[in-house]
């Protein structure tokens, strides 16, 4: 079996697209290379004889992702340089087959949307919203997790508990919350009422329905957070607590000088991952408030949607742009929080 | 150890409060909702809202929601297009899973991030495309669309999974199929695969789940009523144009109750499944 390692560099985020193409060139190529000649040809004989049952276990996937994704990937960013929309891309009414008649119009979108500020706008909520969300996520999580490790009774109780809105689908979740917000005789505010306290418009409020959001997200989010965060003080030795006891460290010094070091890892990698999730969390603002009131809390992605399957007439070209404009953001979060990480030393 | 007041693990009755009390309110708020979401889809329709538990116990909601909309019709949409999108995802990312955790070949780098990176594309980036190439193929309103849609979250994470729990099968397994005189396929196959077993039932459950909750390719690309899944069949009870609250509420505990049961089995196994690759590669 060759288990020979490649001493390739890790090639930089942002290439990872053509290396794609490239790898999908050579997968189905990789038997037929053999019987061609020449002299380049034979290093490339030579790693097809060796690798070729990889690249062909490796070809449906590759086939796959480039075809549903490359190819819609490479038609998003074109359509983002043209004026498409509802009334000029190729469609069919009845028997009726009408051509496509939009046009390359290059920057034209771009420039409109970033010379526009709905976009920033847009984009400082999404981030308020990102960073409220993983900051609240993490933090609870990390408490709860270090609650749940200590020796407590009835902890798998507590456990299962915590993790139950993880297991419930979103939607099915956000539509509870949106039971339980309602203005008029939803069960918060019913509460509130029986305490004397008056009506809030969870929903109807700009930074109420904000607050609500960022609350319903956490709710969803923490759980995911618990169940990594726990497994990564199970990864922490024992033995380190006790020495550290009896060296005299308190109950503070132990948990900044064992427990944070220990779950960095883990920490660093569900931090990205929660964040990207949270950048492209739809359903909960979706649902829950439809980015209203009054666009408030409409993040990157779910004014993009709006643009293209809302709002009337649908404009596809500008939804794509968005769409590409959100990617390169992600791109630049990732490259730049990896950069952060290995300048710390972390070999992720 | 005596000379301490107390032994490690043990606590004062302060801090033993303080940590139940704590855990308490963090379990109860996480499950307040959805029991609530239960009780209140055994409430006549026009108690949904009375703060009390239930005092006329009736399933009409359910009945209702069964024999007079549509919803069987979306949970029959939803179970093909998800069933579908876990068995094509499973099926071709094993092999991809264990290509990329045993072997090390040229593009294999490259195609690592590839799986990495398609897993955080936005929706907002493909939907739009996506939309477009299903107009153009006649696949709106139709499961197998979706189908092909959720395969462009479901295949790079399923191999990315499978990589986790390949890498947790001991390699000395293949090297006794190769000297049995077993190529890799059949090592794949016959030793490798077999023992996978859980992984895949693991991998394949949460794109179930996953699956089953997705929103937005959902609400964008089955219209009319007999064509919803589930997530845009229930958005129909709720909207602007008026509010069916106990409907809701009896639909949401159906649909929540298969993905709860599927994610009870797999969620053991979930985290160590999505942060292995990271942290170990």
């Amino acid at each position: 079996m060759a288990v020979e390692t490649t001493s390739r560099s890790v090639p930089a985020a942002a290439d990872g697209a053509d290396s794609a193409a490239a790898g999908r060139g050579r997968g189905p190529g990789g038997k037929s290379g053999g019987s061609r000649g020449g002299k380049g040809a034979g290093a490339l004989r030579r790693a097809a004889a060796r690798h070729w049952y990889a690249w062909t276990m490796v070809a449906p996937v590759v086939l796959v992702i480039g075809v549903i994704i490359g190819y819609p990937l490479v038609r998003g960013v074109y359509l983002s340089l043209t004026n498409a929309d509802e009334a000029n891309v190729e469609r069919t009414i009845g028997v009726n087959h009408i051509p496509a008649t939009y046009e390359f119009t290059g920057l034209e979108n771009y420039t409109e949307i970033l010379g526009d500020s709905v976009f920033w706008d847009r984009l400082g909520w999404t981030a308020v919203w990102t960073a409220g969300c993983v900051g609240f996520t993490f933090g609870l999580g990390l408490v709860l997790a270090v609650m749940l490790n200590r020796q407590v009774r009835g902890r798998s109780f507590y456990r299962i508990a915590m993790i139950v809105p993880w297991g419930i689908p979103a939607f099915v979740s956000v539509f509870a919350w949106k039971m339980l917000f309602n203005e008029k005789s939803g069960l918060l505010n019913q509460v509130l009422d029986g305490g004397g306290i008056d009506a809030v418009p969870w929903l109807g409020d700009p930074t109420w329905a904000k607050l609500a959001v960022i609350a319903v997200n956490v709710w969803l989010g923490v759980p995911f957070m618990i169940v990594a965060m726990l497994g990564a003080l199970q990864g922490i030795p024992g033995e380190l607590y006790e020495a550290a006891e009896m060296d005299g460290a308190g109950p503070w010094q132990r948990f900044r000088n064992i427990t944070l070091p220990g779950v960095r890892t883990v920490s660093s990698t569900v931090v990205l991952l929660s964040t990207i999730w949270t950048f492209n969390m739809f359903p909960v603002i979706y649902l829950l408030t439809r980015g209203g009131p009054e666009d408030s809390t409409e993040i990157l992605v779910t004014y993009a949607f709006r643009l293209s399957f809302i709002n009337s007439p649908r404009d596809f070209a500008t939804s794509a742009a968005w769409g590409v404009l959100i990617l390169v953001l992600l791109s630049l979060f990732t490259v730049v929080y990896r950069r952060a990480l290995r300048r710390q030393g972390e070999v992720w | 150890m005596r000379s301490a007041p107390r032994t490690r693990g043990e606590r004062g009755p302060l801090a033993s409060f303080g940590l139940h009390a704590g855990l308490l309110t963090a379990s109860l708020v996480a499950l307040f909702p959805p029991l609530w979401l239960l009780v209140t889809s055994f409430k006549p329709r026009n108690e949904s809202f009375s703060t009390a538990l239930v005092k006329n116990f009736t399933l009409g909601n359910y009945e209702h929601v069964v024999a007079d909309t549509y919803f069987l019709t979306w949970f029959g949409n939803s179970l093909i297009v998800v069933a579908g999108t876990t068995a094509v995802g499973v099926f071709i990312a094993a092999t991809t899973g264990y290509a990329i955790s045993r072997f090390r070949f040229p593009g294999m780098r490259p195609l690592m991030w590839v799986l990495l990176i398609t897993q955080m594309f936005p929706m907002a980036v493909l939907i739009v495309p996506l939309y477009n190439t299903m107009a153009r193929l006649g696949l709106l309103n139709q499961p197998v669309g979706l189908i092909i849609t959720y395969l462009t979250v479901a295949v790079p994470f399923c191999a990315w999974m499978m990589k986790g729990f390949f890498d947790t099968i001991p390699v000395d397994i293949d090297e006794s199929g190769r000297v049995d005189g077993l190529n890799p396929f059949g090592t794949f196959w016959r030793l490798v695969l077999p023992l996978a077993r859980p992984g895949l039932a693991v991998t394949g459950f949460y794109t179930f789940v996953t699956a089953w909750a997705e929103v937005a390719y959902a609400t964008a690309f089955m219209t009319g009523e007999e064509n919803l899944t589930l997530a845009g069949g229930l958005q129909t009870f709720v909207n602007r144009y008026g509010s069916d609250w106990g409907s809701m509420t009896a639909a949401a505990v159906i649909i929540a109750v298969p993905a709860a049961v599927v994610f009870g089995f797999a969620q053991r196994h979930l985290v160590a499944g999505l942060t292995a690759g990271a942290t170990k590669s």
